[in-house]
């Protein structure tokens, strides 16, 4: 059996979340890929009165938020968005899930149809901390916000900040907006990310849409 | 007309005698019974009513006790003051479906043309035409939409083809370890059930009504096998295992020597003293030919285009009656459709029969739906 439902509201919430949720319209449509136990539906619906629906893998974190009122479906980023029409939302969400999916290529793809925009936060494994202690240990990076071993961790598609944006331009995805956070929760970067973000960026945050 | 009552047991009115029911197969029916309990009080403005959908073998008791067998409601875990459907705030109906034995007008009544009970003269029922009895109800308690419709099994195809055919008479809806469509597996343990009725000698094609005998042996083994479907082998297995029943060896003859045999052989002999036989014949036989998908030229999603409705879909991972693979078809449908849907997959081993037990992860599941969906009709103060 699962474990007991609990929702412990945070009063600290994520600071890649606090970011998207500047980047979002109130009173839009949202989509949030991969919402977890629904803290940021919830902070969205909160703060910026969204019409917000989700899609989970985990049962426990579906009932979570099925339970807490959220308009939540068991469902996968990688076979499980197909379902969705085109632009039936404003924003397609997918935050810290990129890195967990089969294809995020196509994943992202996916957002793209079902949003008018797509908003997608990842960890930038450029990151010093990253880069030293791979060089330095030998082993596979593990720090504050990347916590779990390689063996356990959901994390399959690594990627950089500057594989993010090659991908964006290689599949013809307009950036509309991108934010570079240090680790301490710090905005570092709202413009650019060239080499010194990509070194010293800890999480980014991209507003995406299709290039007309 | 005012209908204010706190809890009424029972009630029967006669429906469609200035629009009379038109039936699926062509037939209609000029004037039907129908009844219905009611629990807690509807409000001023009547936007805190629910419609419960009871299953094939239900009926309207769904809080209250049963009058054949003097047992408690078969939903009172979930009906009553504090409870999920929380009768201090919602008015809560339960209506027996058409085709029904415990008041509705079904197979057993009389036919008003002969005088006789209509035995198998009465028309083949479909669960668009239940629905349709129940819209009539609605009507005549002057009910405009229902906060929510609910229900399990076939419940739960009721409360689709609800959703489906008046969706601005359905504020919301639960769907609950259901299917769009019956599939052929379920479909062919309906036909060993209707085939165990027919093959029961005292049957005699249906028109047993005036016999001191009735077709209780083929029904009674139509329930038993249609309860082992209801349960899971894990739930089977933690009840009974291979436990012998009072008895320390096997007998080596057909006694009911497990456990298992007695509880389905008791399962079996108390359902044939509250439902008639016809009358499962005919209601299997509307789930046989529940399919919302071929209704809508194969494409579900459009069985919902456009509907405002919310929907929270649940399904139990034990199920394999109602699989969650079918239950998720019904999510993508509604996904494709645009509409608000939750989905909860709720882990267990009760099989089927989840629906109707103790699961508090659906109580909480359709607890937290209930209660967004009330903010959002402003229910809540």
């Amino acid at each position: 059996m699962s474990e007991p439902i609990k929702f412990v509201p945070k009063r600290d919430i994520r600071v890649d979340w606090q970011l998207i949720a500047e980047m979002i319209e109130p009173g839009s449509s949202v989509l949030d890929v991969g919402c977890d136990d629904g803290q940021l539906l919830a902070h969205l619906t909160e703060t910026k009165n969204v019409e917000g629906r989700g899609l989970e893998l985990s049962q426990h974190g579906v009932n979570i938020c099925v339970a807490n009122g959220l308009s939540v479906v068991q469902g996968n980023a990688d076979t499980d968005l197909v379902y969705y029409p085109d632009d039936s939302f404003d924003y397609a969400i997918l935050s810290k899930t990129l890195q967990t999916t089969h294809q995020p290529h196509v994943v992202l793809e996916q957002l793209l149809r079902i949003g008018r925009r797509a908003i997608v936060s990842f960890p930038n494994f450029a990151y010093w901390r990253c880069r030293t202690y791979l060089a330095f240990t030998g082993r596979m990076p593990m720090t504050n916000s990347l916590d779990i071993p390689w063996y356990e961790t959901p994390n399959i598609h690594f990627c950089t900040l500057k594989d993010f944006t090659a991908l964006c331009e290689k599949m013809e995805v307009k950036i509309e907006q991108s934010v570079i956070v240090k680790a301490s929760g710090e905005v570092m970067t709202r413009s650019t990310y060239g080499s010194f973000a990509n070194f010293f960026g800890a999480d980014c945050i991209f507003m995406l849409s299709k290039k007309t | 007309m005012s209908i204010n009552p706190p809890i009424s047991d029972n009630q029967t009115v006669i429906l469609g005698k200035e629009t009379p029911l038109k039936l699926d197969c062509g037939v209609t029916l000029e004037a039907i019974n129908m009844a219905y309990c009611t629990y807690g009080t509807l409000n001023a403005d009547k936007s805190n009513a629910i419609l419960i959908c009871h299953a094939l073998t239900g009926d309207q008791f769904a809080a209250s006790r049963q009058p054949v067998t003097g047992k408690n409601g078969w939903w009172e875990i979930m009906i009553g003051p504090g409870k999920v459907l929380d009768t201090d705030k919602y008015f809560i109906v339960c209506s027996n479906v058409l085709g029904g034995c415990m008041g509705t007008t079904g197979p057993s009544d009389i036919d008003p043309k002969t005088g006789k009970p209509y035995g198998l003269k009465f028309p083949i029922i479909t669960i668009g035409d239940m629905v349709r009895a129940q819209a009539m109800l609605q009507d005549y308690l002057e009910i405009e939409s229902w906060f929510s419709v609910i229900g399990g099994s076939m419940g739960g195809m009721q409360t689709l083809q609800w959703a489906s055919a008046y969706p601005e008479r359905v504020f919301s809806a639960i769907p609950i370890a259901c299917a769009a469509r019956h599939s052929a597996q379920n479909i062919a343990f309906h036909e060993v059930g209707r085939q165990a009725v027919m093959a029961d000698p005292n049957w005699l094609g249906g028109d047993y009504y005036a016999s001191d005998k009735k077709p209780t042996a083929g029904l009674a083994v139509a329930r038993m096998a249609a309860h082992v479907t209801y349960l899971s082998e894990a739930a089977l297995h933690r009840k009974f295992g291979r436990n012998l029943q009072d008895r320390d060896n096997l007998t080596y003859g057909f006694d009911a020597d497990f456990q298992v045999e007695s509880y389905l052989r008791y399962q079996g002999i108390n359902f044939v003293d509250r439902f008639d036989a016809n009358s499962y014949l005919y209601i299997t036989r509307a789930m046989d030919y529940f399919d919302l998908v071929e209704d809508h030229g194969g494409a579900l999603a459009k069985a919902f285009e456009g509907a405002k409705t919310r929907f929270c879909v649940v399904s139990f991972t034990s199920d394999w009656l109602f699989p969650t693979s079918e239950n998720k078809d019904i999510v993508q449908a509604l996904i494709a459709a645009a509409a608000n849907v939750s989905f909860v997959e709720v882990e267990t081993d009760k099989g089927h029969d989840a629906f109707l037990l103790d699961t508090p992860e659906m109580f909480k599941t359709i607890n937290g739906f209930l209660q967004s969906s009330a903010k959002s009709r402003g229910l809540l103060s």
